[in-house]
């Protein structure tokens, strides 16, 4: 898996390019979400994708041919915070309430609602720890489930801060690194 | 900055014509009407097509006549979706064209509205980007950013959809002077180390080639091949649309690889230790089988295009940059190299390829298309823009015309467009009304778009058409005679009376039969004042050698039957 940390610029239709250019190169997208950022006209995408190395240049490539997309950052080798967040709705009886909330209170998982014979469960974490959860309530009988799917962030300095497109251009023309656009 | 208050259709032609358009091909309708209406006030040449696909075409036959951009324009709807053939071809050719297309009013938009199309959501994938506009507000800086799109870096196709009500709303104008800024890309260009590893690669080689493709024509750097090649030594194969970009008569340049390259160039590739690839794009028409493809070598490959190094062919030094750069960057660390006895084993494989060449073997009665192409150079003197369709007669041009000249050869290569012929020659020679223009088309593609000949008509457009009619939709019979055991489903043809179709739109017309008619004909047409179409009617089951079948390994090619040979060393 390899996990991308895409800029883009906020305009109607970047996300339909994005996901158009994994279907059109037959790239599997395991995740995409997307957001706000601290930039005013910059969005933010992470993007999971089922592929190695050689597939992650590629797919750097031709993230980078978009027009909207300002930078690309494939932080899957780096030193990343990565979290998911999951809501959970799993059939209980009153004999089995208090085992998942000792489940639930072994993976600091959130008890949000409580109805007669079911309750809803929101986890925050990793991947694969949130995988691990829903695959010990299976048993139990999961009604419903929703994930929103991976956020990734380097950490320390990181890439830092992204500059406005506009901004971002005139800074880079200024300082040479400037091969070619487009 | 004195601004002034204009409709968005007049932004548009205030941008196009600051843009230095000067020609736009096109065809109206509802949704573009405003854009029209305006555009009587500017000094702008509107051609009238008959087609939209041929309005794509002209656009990106102009582009590529240049290296200008080619403009072109249609309505929503119809008009819009009968650009998208034209729109892949500029696409998969790196060709600059910007397409201009009119959209329902932005409140209808989403409502299934007439003639409404998101013709946005349908060019995605084949443009390099495309732009909604729905306030003229924002014309002025959008069409300055599309040319910017169109013409920099990998050059392509942009379209610009615009909505009626943005063309007719006002605003105040102003021209964005300054080039857009905006979407620059990191520099990628290599370090010193990384041009040492392929200097060192060039140093080492004792069998090196050149493979030069449509990146040295778009670069402008033909020249810089040339003297490349000359001061290391290294001989020159060229892709079909890298053909004119090094003279074909220098004595380095080898000629056209591939599935129909001749049978040296490809044992050349095979048999080489380095590859230097500048601005092509190892597609698979080039390469035949990729795990056998050119084992014996290492490989650089110089490309504008980050996303094609390592895309088809594993490179051992990849230089990302335009290639005129890279090759001025090079050129210096690169010492005088000599590479006679590599030089004089391919001029021997050469030998055994040409007395199986039909041009050499004696006349038959019969009317080859080889023949026609080798005429036509000859009469042309080698100088005139050809315009090629896609099949048969496409491979036999770029074999037996043998162009000097960059953007002498203009044709569909990497989305093989029939139809594409016609309408790209109005097109090239709207951009260079000096060259002598000609369109060597099969009598398939020809029909696909042989309306163009009132648009010829109508504009007084001088080129001329050799139809090279076998009766056949002749490569795809020539692929049943070799891999369906000549079941010639839906391949024979039959076709207008050329010559009385051609009159029918005013225009001259001959017929051409037997070899000896072809020198007379070709001599008629370039003295005729106006357009010319010769039906040329060739050898009906004629086959174009060599052919390395799709997939198959590049050196594993049926060449050209011994019979022939043969036969000609009898008589």
């Amino acid at each position: 898996m390899i996990t991308f940390v895409v800029h883009v610029e906020n305009k109607p239709g970047v996300l339909t390019r994005v996901a158009s250019l994994f279907r059109r190169r037959a790239y599997n997208i395991e995740s995409l979400t997307v957001g706000s950022t601290e930039t005013p006209g910059v969005s933010r995408m992470t993007i999971v994708v089922d592929t190695d190395d050689e597939g992650a240049h590629h797919v750097e490539a031709h993230l980078y041919k978009l027009v909207n997309v300002l930078r690309v950052d494939n932080v899957t080798a780096r030193p990343n915070v990565i979290r998911e967040l999951t809501l959970i709705k799993v059939a209980t009886t009153a004999g089995t309430r208090p085992e998942i909330f000792q489940l639930a209170d072994v993976f600091r998982a959130r008890i949000i609602d409580v109805s007669a014979d079911s309750l809803v469960l929101e986890l925050t974490g990793g991947t694969a720890k949130l995988d691990r959860l829903l695959e010990v309530l299976e048993p139990f009988g999961v009604l419903e489930m929703a994930r929103t799917g991976t956020l990734a962030m380097a950490r320390g300095e990181g890439p830092g801060r992204t500059a406005a497109p506009q901004a971002r251009a005139t800074a880079a023309a200024e300082s040479q690194d400037i091969a070619y656009s487009v | 900055m004195t601004s002034r208050r204009l409709t968005g259709a007049q932004i548009l032609w205030e941008s196009l014509v600051r843009e230095g358009v000067t020609c736009v091909f096109g065809y109206p309708g509802g949704a573009i009407l405003p854009a029209y209406d305006a555009m009587l006030d500017y000094p702008i040449r509107h051609v009238l097509v008959r087609h939209e696909q041929g309005a794509a075409h002209m656009a990106d036959g102009y582009a590529r006549a240049t290296g200008q951009v080619g403009v072109a324009i249609a309505t929503s709807g119809p008009g819009a979706t009968n650009l998208v053939t034209g729109i892949a071809t500029a696409m998969m050719d790196s060709s600059p064209v910007v397409c201009i297309t009119g959209q329902v009013g932005s409140k209808l938009i989403g409502s299934d509205a007439f003639q409404e199309c998101d013709i946005t959501g349908i060019t995605l994938p084949i443009t390099k980007h495309n732009y909604l506009l729905t306030n003229p507000e924002d014309v002025a800086a959008t069409v300055r950013e599309a040319f910017h799109v169109a013409r920099s870096g990998r050059p392509g196709p942009v379209l610009i959809d615009m909505t009626k009500d943005c063309q007719q709303r006002a605003c105040d104008f102003e021209w964005p002077e300054e080039a857009p800024v905006a979407h620059q890309r990191p520099n990628l260009s290599p370090g010193d180390a990384e041009l040492a590893r392929a200097v060192d690669l060039i140093h080492q080689a004792k069998r090196p080639l050149i493979l030069a493709g449509n990146g040295i024509i778009a670069s402008g750097a033909s020249d810089l091949v040339r003297r490349f090649a000359e001061h290391a030594d290294i001989p020159i194969a060229m892709t079909l649309l890298g053909i004119g970009g090094v003279p074909a008569s220098h004595p380095l340049n080898l000629g056209m690889m591939g599935m129909h390259g001749e049978a040296w160039v490809n044992t050349s590739i095979q048999e080489a230790d380095l590859l230097i690839a500048v601005g092509m794009r190892f597609d698979d028409r080039v390469t035949g089988n990729v795990k056998t493809y050119a084992l014996n070598a290492k490989k650089i490959h110089l490309e504008i295009d980050r996303s094609e190094i390592n895309k088809n062919v594993k490179v051992d030094a990849g230089l990302v940059g335009d290639c005129g750069q890279l090759l001025t960057a090079l050129m210096p660390r690169v010492e005088r190299g000599n590479h006679a006895a590599w030089r004089a084993h391919i001029d021997a494989l050469k030998g055994d390829a040409a007395v199986r060449d039909i041009k050499n073997l004696p006349d038959s009665g019969h009317l080859y298309a080889a023949h026609v192409i080798h005429d036509l150079w000859r009469e042309t003197g080698g100088n005139a823009v050809v315009v090629t369709d896609v099949g048969q007669h496409q491979m036999w041009e770029a074999q037996y015309y043998h162009h000097d000249q960059p953007r002498s050869l203009i044709t569909s290569g990497g989305l093989g467009t029939m139809g594409f012929a016609l309408p790209a020659a109005i097109g090239a020679k709207i951009a260079r009304p000096d060259a002598e223009v000609w369109v060597v088309v099969g009598d398939g593609g020809f029909q696909m778009t042989m309306a163009e000949l009132a648009t010829i008509a109508q504009e007084g457009i001088d080129i001329n058409v050799a139809i090279i009619n076998n009766g056949y939709l002749g490569m795809v019979r020539q692929w049943q005679e070799f891999f369906y055991e000549r079941r010639y489903a839906a391949t024979p043809l039959t076709s207008p009376d050329f010559v009385k179709l051609a009159e029918a739109f005013g225009l001259t017309a001959a017929r051409v039969t037997e070899r000896a008619g072809v020198i007379p004909a070709v001599q008629a047409a370039r003295a005729t004042k106006g357009t010319v179409v010769i039906d040329f009617r060739v050898e009906q089951e004629d086959t174009v050698y060599p052919m390395v079948p799709a997939g198959a390994d590049l050196h594993n090619m049926i060449r050209r039957p011994s019979v022939l040979a043969e036969t000609g060393a009898d008589q």
